[in-house]
């Protein structure tokens, strides 16, 4: 019998690094300039980031102020829930609360923030190609998905939105009561006059929605099925990121959006706290 | 906070009175509730939203969820029967009386910088809720980091199929009431809304009566 590969060191070393140049198809693309599938006219200065997260995985990201988000749906049944945190003080963080009622309108598209608790925005929507989100129901838990899958945890077939967030918020230093209800992206529902949500489901494939990061984020992105998914087995697909900066001789990168005057608000608020700070 | 020194409501009637409270207009209360007692709101003088959070007493990580609860009953409103649901799904309280409709857990509290938002700058100094959530909260503590979605109850808060959403006119009226049983010890926290900017508390802010009863 001959000695197997991985029983010395120098073996086992030579073993991990052959290993280096697999792809997968979730994975970061590290450098960002090395991946495909950017938007046109986006320079590879500009590049920061590109990852795809599978459905049932998460990622945590620390993004600049003026970065551009694309998440893409790349087959039609991602769920982005999203938690996001000024980078600079993580006390102040997403409110959805704030986000509707300030706005005066309970679904997300272009021209919309995501606001803080402290009258700030954090992110605003720039383009909007799905139309089905919600900032209603929230993620999952993991006795809900054991009940309905089977399994709720982080690492099982079906994985809790939560318990994804619960790991994504502590790769920021964050713990559980630090995250915040969450808004997700590409599964829709609407309100009955009754109260009742209704869901409209996805947008299909390719769906993508454009965010701008107001100020330094910790955006955490779980990708779970939806609490109130319809169907009884879990399906949730991956999520596609590119994150880039605009520059001057890119303004063409990003569309311009009008803004509502509690939203023109919020930013002229941001504005001003950022200038403070010295950021 | 004064004693209270009138009747109770009849959802309560013959139970032992634990405490009786009257929360001053514009204020914060709060109490500890243990499993199987009951907390009656009573809204003196109508239409005075009561902003409320309720935490797990022994761990306060476990707290309420407006989402959690809304995708638990799958409606956006709580009404009579609503059980109000942890960010870990676990009941932490049920609303087993309500003399109105249904109130709001989509609206939030308000705050000074959400004030500068919906109303201006001018109204950054006015008193808020998010201040007596924080002011009361201090006592178990509780920080800006465990203020989360909250229960607005007394609020009206209606929306449209257009997504457009919004607090309104309010639908309580003098001596009304709710009454929550507490499904596990809790600690409630509640701002007796101060908003002056918007009809939440038909623009005049007054005391709400806070009774914990049990068996």
């Amino acid at each position: 019998m001959s000695e197997s590969t991985t029983s010395s060191t120098e073996g086992a070393r030579l073993h991990a690094r052959e290993q280096v140049h697999n792809r997968v198809e979730t994975m970061p693309i590290i450098p960002a300039s090395a991946a495909f599938d950017w938007p046109p006219g986006v320079y590879d200065h500009q590049k920061l980031w590109a990852e795809t997260v599978d459905g049932g995985n998460y990622t945590t990201l620390f993004v600049k102020r003026g970065a551009i988000i694309e998440l893409t749906d790349v087959y039609g049944d991602a769920c982005a829930h999203l938690a996001l945190y000024n980078a600079t003080q993580t006390d102040e963080r997403l409110n959805v609360a704030d986000t509707v009622k300030v706005q005066w309108q309970a679904y997300l598209g272009p021209g919309q923030l995501l606001l803080s608790d402290r009258g700030r925005a954090l992110a605003s929507i720039l383009l909007d190609t799905s139309g089905k989100h919600d900032t209603f129901a929230g993620m999952s838990h993991k006795e809900q998905n054991e009940a309905k899958y089977g399994d709720g945890d982080a690492f099982g077939p079906s994985p809790a939105g939560r318990e994804l967030m619960i790991l994504a918020a502590a790769k920021a230093g964050l713990e559980p009561r630090d995250i915040p209800p969450t808004v997700s992206l590409f599964k829709g529902f609407y309100v009955q006059p009754n109260g009742g949500l209704v869901s409209t489901g996805s947008a299909g494939a390719y769906a993508s929605v454009w965010l701008r990061a107001e100020m330094p984020l910790i955006l955490l992105i779980a990708n779970a099925a939806h609490p109130l998914d319809i169907r009884n087995e879990y399906v949730c697909t991956p999520l596609k990121l590119r994150i880039w900066e605009p520059t001057p001789d890119s303004h063409h990168n990003f569309p311009a959006v009008p803004f509502d005057v509690e939203a023109e608000r919020a930013l002229a608020n941001t504005r001003s706290y950022l200038a403070l700070k010295g950021i | 906070m004064a004693k209270a020194k009138t009747n109770v409501p009849a959802a309560i009637a013959g139970q032992k009175i634990v405490s009786d409270e009257v929360a001053a207009s514009r204020g914060p209360w709060s109490g500890i509730v243990r499993a199987g007692q009951l907390l009656t709101i009573v809204d003196l003088e109508g239409n005075q939203a009561v902003d409320c959070i309720i935490y797990d007493a022994h761990d306060t990580a476990i707290r309420y969820s407006a989402p959690t609860t809304i995708a638990g009953q799958n409606n956006v409103f709580l009404t009579q029967g609503s059980a109000l649901l942890a960010n870990t799904g676990v009941p932490l309280m049920t609303i087993v009386e309500s003399d109105v409709e249904r109130h709001d857990t989509v609206g939030g509290a308000c705050s000074k910088e959400s004030n500068s938002l919906r109303y201006g700058q001018h109204t950054v100094h006015q008193h808020a809720c998010v201040e007596n959530f924080l002011i009361e909260g201090a006592k178990y503590g509780l920080g800006k980091r465990d203020l989360v979605s909250n229960i607005n109850f007394y609020m009206n808060v209606p929306v449209e199929s257009n997504g457009m959403l919004g607090i309104v006119d309010g639908i309580s009226a003098p001596g009304l009431s709710l009454t929550l049983q507490a499904e596990r010890d809790v600690i409630v926290l509640v701002s007796n809304c101060p908003q002056i900017n918007n009809p939440c508390n038909g623009f005049n802010p007054t005391e709400v009566r806070m009774i914990i009863t049990e068996n």
